[in-house]
């Protein structure tokens, strides 16, 4: 385990949020992702020496990013991490500039019938 | 809702996008919930219409701990582990919908809120054997105003209902459809997910008109 991510002074460590150094909020951002929010890796950012430097759970959630944009849950269930610690290293990919997060569609924008058209005739096709 | 400040970002539309945040990718994600009691069929429903899988959250008992567990005193730390049903349905390539099963168990009311941020709505799953279990369900989405279908999961030994005698046992309001369903039926369970989604667009278009006309019932 890469050392960078203890701290002698983050105190006891619960296991799941061990890869995190213990913390259980994302940076200094303080963006909590929505489970459904996008990730995808920043094309700009890719930087071979700044990953070198990563954990292997940053490397993970970074790959799996790189094949196809992921949802925050799908990152999580992929990995096979809690939501609570991808969201961490989330915010750690996207403040080294690794990854680019999107919003999820705003309640008030829900209402796109050409959209919820297309989701009906694409359930129907299933 | 409003028992934790630190909501998600989608609750905040107008604010500038974060660093990072690309408001050009293009790609939509619509998240639907599937809620009931113990037992009624959620992971079943969404194992039929999708490709599921088990989701952990660990929650820090900091934020959901007073709601959660008699743990006074317990190291701040401390995290309490709920598993969540997950599945994808790609609709097409930059628009999928997200299921998300909700833990049954009334202590994750917490986890309810954060799943129900921005949902386009939820499924609630009845057994007419134990219709109260889907009390719960009911009362939280009313409250929320997030559209919802019940969908009546046929078991085998179950005594038939119809639509309308469930509807009428719930107390619900007037349009919120009931439909009658095996969970472990995939083309059952899609037509429940296109019931809900027909309803959820006809509630958001009228809550949008409501919001621009006039009331014609004002005088
Ligand atoms: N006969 C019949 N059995 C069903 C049906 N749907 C689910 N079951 C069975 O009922 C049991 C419970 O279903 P689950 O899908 O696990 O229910 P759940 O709501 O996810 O349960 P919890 O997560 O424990 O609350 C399983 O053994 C299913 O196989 C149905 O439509 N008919
Ligand atoms: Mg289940």
């Amino acid at each position: 385990m890469n050392g960078q991510w203890y701290d002698a002074d983050a105190g006891p460590l619960v296991r799941p949020y061990a890869v995190t150094g213990g913390r259980t909020k994302p940076g200094p951002h303080g963006v909590r992702f929505d489970l459904i929010a996008l990730v995808a890796v920043d094309p700009e950012g890719a930087d071979a020496a700044a990953e070198s430097l990563m954990g292997p759970e940053h490397r993970a959630l970074l790959g799996l990013c790189r094949s196809e944009t992921q949802s925050v849950a799908e990152l999580a269930a992929d990995a096979d991490l809690p939501v609570g610690v991808v969201r961490v290293l989330l915010g750690d990919l996207l403040e080294g500039g690794h990854v680019m997060v999107s919003r999820p569609v705003p309640p008030a924008q829900l209402p796109d019938v050409r959209i919820l058209r297309e989701v009906i005739e694409g359930l129907r096709a299933l | 809702m409003g028992q934790h400040d630190d909501r998600t970002a989608g609750a905040a539309p107008d604010v500038d996008p974060g660093p990072g945040e690309d408001p050009e990718l293009a790609a939509l994600a619509l998240k639907i919930l599937v809620a009931g009691g113990f037992g009624v069929g959620k992971t079943t429903l969404v194992g039929a219409v999708s490709e599921i899988r088990p989701l952990r959250t660990e929650e820090a008992l900091s934020e959901a701990g007073e709601l959660v567990d008699d743990t006074g005193g317990v190291d701040q730390k401390t995290t309490t582990t709920v598993a969540m049903d997950f599945g994808r349905i790609t609709i097409r390539s930059g628009l999928s919908l997200y299921l998300f099963g909700t833990p049954g168990q009334d202590r994750f009311w917490f986890l309810w809120d954060e799943l129900s941020q921005g949902a386009l709505g939820a499924v609630v799953l009845a057994d007419t054997r134990r219709l109260e279990d889907c009390f719960p369900a009911v009362d939280y989405f009313e409250h929320r105003r997030i559209p919802f279908v019940v969908a009546v999961n046929c078991f085998t030994d179950a005594r038939r209902y119809g639509a309308h005698d469930v509807s009428r046992a719930l107390d619900l309001e007037q349009g919120t459809p009931v439909v009658l369903c095996d969970a472990r039926d995939r083309d059952s369970g899609k037509e429940v997910l296109i019931r809900l989604v027909e309803y959820a667009g006809r509630v958001h278009t009228a809550r949008l008109l409501d919001s621009v006309e006039p009331q014609a019932d004002s005088v």
